[in-house]
């Protein structure tokens, strides 16, 4: 990829976004009616793809220590399947490690001086190699925005090359920070740039959720739109997460409507698509109960709960 | 983790949109409330035909019938129009704040009642239900809300000069949005203080008959509104009844044709609202998903049935292959079949004639030899339905490029330059409506300068406002519906110095 490309070139290159065609698009998908078999599918579909996440300053190894018993067993039921992974700081991953290895359940780290990634390359190259060597299987990273912003695509993508070539057998997730790019033409701009260096079934993901403005069903379809004229022009598939501000299971269905409806079926499971969240998991959990038994239980019948009792 | 096939470069770039994750059927349970069988709503009550003849109304969905509707003739228009008549004098007397009051009563009953005025459109005339719900039945509430407002301001509509009603309106309606033309027709000839004699389109007079209740509801004097129904000869005597004091038609430009030859030299003030073989024109810089979704959205919303429909594609050559296979793809996850169910995006086709006609231009399409594509879909056993269908390798020649299909058929065309778009364009009878895709502003206004239509959408299609005067050029009519400007169409200018 030529180094000197502008951005004005690279969208040009990849055609742009109009934002009202956009919003007209995703708007169709919230009308999608999901009822029974559809709906428990979905929702299933849904907690499999969760990347259960606590990222916060308060993390102790006793909090993550739980978040990764709920992702092993989300709820009593054995019906719910568990989730594929536990999302945490680095200082986390060794503790994360002793609970989850062995399972099904991946450790997802964020690293890169996450979530401003206003640190030296030098500084954020070592926490991705640390958290891989504490057993982290994915890195979450955030691109370097004021760069991208500042015109310097080439340095962006040598910055993203450089983690990829950290993470080494580590899958590799790399956050936009849509909300602080702004437009539509930027968000397909970066994932360009990200995807025409990462390796089929490495991810691009919206938000780091320490922002404002997180995943939306528009820049989910941007990113989702990027994917499949990348995929139909170099056969790679590049997987996607929206992370950030999906609280409740029918929002998640209206996500996974835009992933059926614009790259199809091989999109539809937890190696292509993930959500990036905490809340989510148990509204996924209670409605799948309500699905089996017909009533809504009272949020404390659910582990982990945040909600009101 | 780390699989093997991630330095193999997979082959197969085919996206899959198979049944891994299938809709279970969400059909719209709401009732409809239709009656088993409808007189003529004349002079604020019901009454039956003189004809005593009957028809039947049945659904294009199932081919079951809904209601028993009846067949107006010509003295039964007659009645109707001696009570548009006897309605007139006080009505358009009524100072314009108290009309208002009817109106905005009757869209906020439209409102209240949508849900099932919105199953009612669907199951008689074919259309997706989460087309009548979300389209139809607010767009028609607007547009009583939007006269409503005009009604007591007719004198600000050209300061200083003053607008009168005309007397009684007849007023003939298609069946492609029963409702929303109603509303479109009903609306400003109440605003401006005329009576109504209309008539709906004989397939689809269930909403018609239904709106009578709410009249009635609304307690709109009797006679201001008179709801005739039947096919053509009803029409006929409608258009050419002699105490009608202007002819509000929409419909095919054949019989507008012949409705404009019917009212020569009778004084009649006429409006006809007619064909359309739109361009949607794509520029090599528009923003290419986008436009693909308003290509789809232009020509298979309400299965085609549009007059303003985007149907003959104009592609620029360089990214003609990039916008076919895009569209290709899009229209893999279009949704046909029961209209009723929530998830269809594509409905029944409105009558079997309708059916026909569609087949008959679709045959003659493959025979001039343009390339035939329809995605793979199982269509209901009974009723009327046809797939959703691209042509490529139009050209201008081709039946298909020129005749008004109204039906969910799209044939694309491809220019080279901003010039030949714009002969392209034009170059057809009708002129109602085009699209311009381009990230350029200039070149839109510039398109917009040349195009020959009553209406140009600037990277989006179909949109619609009350405020928006909507008609067409050439043989798509004249006269305007909607905005300040169609309030013109139902009054006398006056000016008094």
């Amino acid at each position: 990829m030529r180094n000197s490309l502008g951005l004005r070139s690279l969208i040009e290159e990849i055609g742009g976004v109009d934002q009202v065609g956009i919003d007209e698009r995703v708007a169709k998908y919230a009308t999608r009616s999901i009822k029974k078999h559809a709906k428990v599918f979905g929702l299933k579909l849904a907690t499999t793809m969760v990347d259960l996440t606590t990222l916060e300053g308060k993390d102790t190894p006793g909090k993550v220590a739980s978040l990764c018993q709920k992702a092993l067993r989300p709820h009593d039921d054995s019906d719910i399947p568990p989730t594929a992974a536990v999302c945490v700081y680095p200082a986390m991953v060794k503790h994360a490690a002793k609970l989850v290895k062995g399972t099904s359940v991946k450790i997802a780290s964020v690293a890169t001086a996450f979530p401003s990634g206003q640190s030296s390359l030098k500084i954020r190259l070592a926490e991705v190699r640390a958290a891989v060597s504490d057993g982290a299987d994915e890195i979450d990273m955030v691109i370097n925005r004021g760069a991208f912003l500042a015109g310097e695509l080439a340095r962006v993508q040598d910055e993203i090359s450089a983690v990829l070539e950290a993470c080494g057998e580590a899958t590799l997730k790399v956050i936009l920070e849509t909300s602080e790019l702004e437009t539509y033409d930027n968000i397909r701009a970066a994932s360009f740039l990200a995807m025409r260096v990462l390796r089929p079934g490495d991810f691009i993901k919206t938000s780091t959720g320490k922002t404002s403005a997180n995943a939306t069903l528009g820049n989910n379809q941007v990113m989702l739109e990027a994917i499949r004229d990348h995929f139909l022009a170099t056969g790679v598939e590049i997987a996607m997460k929206p992370a950030g501000g999906i609280r409740t299971a029918k929002e998640a269905l209206h996500f996974l409507v835009a992933v059926k409806e614009t790259l199809g079926d091989a999109w539809l499971n937890q190696d292509r698509y993930r959500f990036g969240a905490s809340a989510l998991l148990n509204d996924l959990v209670r409605q799948m109960v309500k699905e089996k038994t017909g009533v809504y239980q009272a949020p404390y019948t659910f582990s982990e709960s945040t909600t009101a009792y | 983790m780390h699989s093997p096939k991630r330095t193999a470069r997979p082959v197969a770039r085919e996206l899959l949109f198979g049944n891994l994750w299938e809709y279970d059927a969400a059909p719209e349970s709401s009732p409809a409330f239709i009656d088993a069988s409808y007189g003529l709503f004349i002079g604020g009550k019901w009454v039956a035909p003189k004809t005593r003849k009957t028809f039947d109304s049945i659904s294009p969905r199932n081919e079951e019938k809904l209601s028993e509707i009846a067949l107006a003739g010509a003295a039964d228009v007659d009645a109707a129009y001696q009570a548009a008549a006897k309605a007139f004098p006080a009505w358009s007397k009524l100072p314009g704040s108290e009309r208002a009051k009817y109106l905005f009563r009757i869209a906020r009953l439209l409102q209240d009642r949508a849900r099932e005025f919105a199953v009612a459109e669907t199951l008689d005339g074919g259309k997706p239900i989460k087309e009548s719900r979300d389209f139809d039945l607010p767009m028609a509430a607007a547009h009583f809300f939007y006269h409503a407002g005009w009604a007591d301001k007719l004198n600000y509509v050209t300061p200083g000069r003053v607008l009168e009603p005309l007397g009684v309106v007849g007023q003939v309606i298609p069946w492609n949005f029963p409702l929303l033309m109603l509303a479109w027709k009903l609306a400003p000839a109440l605003a401006t203080g005329n009576t109504v004699v209309i008539k709906p389109a004989e397939t689809t007079s269930i909403t018609a008959l239904k709106f009578a209740s709410i009249l009635q509801d609304a307690g709109l004097p009797p006679g201001v509104i008179n709801i005739v129904t039947g096919a053509g000869d009803t029409g006929a005597a409608v258009v050419n009844h002699p105490l009608a004091a202007k002819i509000a038609f929409t419909g095919s430009t054949a019989v507008g044709k012949s409705i404009q030859r019917a009212l020569a030299g009778t004084g009649k003030r006429l409006t006809l609202e007619l064909g359309g073989k739109a361009a949607n024109i794509v520029f090599e810089d528009a923003p290419i998903d986008q436009a693909v979704e308003g290509i789809i959205n232009g020509i298979f919303f309400n299965q085609g049935h549009v007059c303003c429909a985007g149907s003959r594609l104009l592609v620029q050559e360089s990214i003609a292959n990039q916008v076919l296979s895009k569209l290709k793809i899009r229209m893999k996850s279009l949704r046909t079949g029961d209209p009723l169910d929530k998830n269809t995006d594509v409905g029944a086709i409105n009558s079997r004639a309708q059916l026909d006609r569609i087949h008959e231009l679709v045959a003659s399409g493959v025979a001039e030899g343009a390339e035939l594509y329809q995605p793979v879909c199982e269509l209901p056993h009974k009723g009327f339905y046809f797939p959703p269908t691209l042509f490529s390798k139009v050209s201008q020649s081709h039946r298909i490029a020129r005749d008004e299909i109204f039906g969910p058929v799209l044939s694309i065309l491809t220019f080279r330059t901003p010039e030949e778009a714009i002969e392209k364009a034009n170059n057809t009878h009708y002129g109602l409506s085009a699209g311009v895709w381009t990230d350029k502003g200039s070149l839109i206004l510039k398109m917009s300068n040349e195009l020959k239509a009553g209406v140009v959408w600037a990277n989006s299609y179909n949109k619609f406002d009350p405020s928006s005067p909507f008609g067409g050029y050439k043989e798509s009519g004249f006269g305007r519906e909607g905005g300040k400007q169609g309030l013109l169409d139902y009054a006398k200018l006056k000016a008094t110095f």
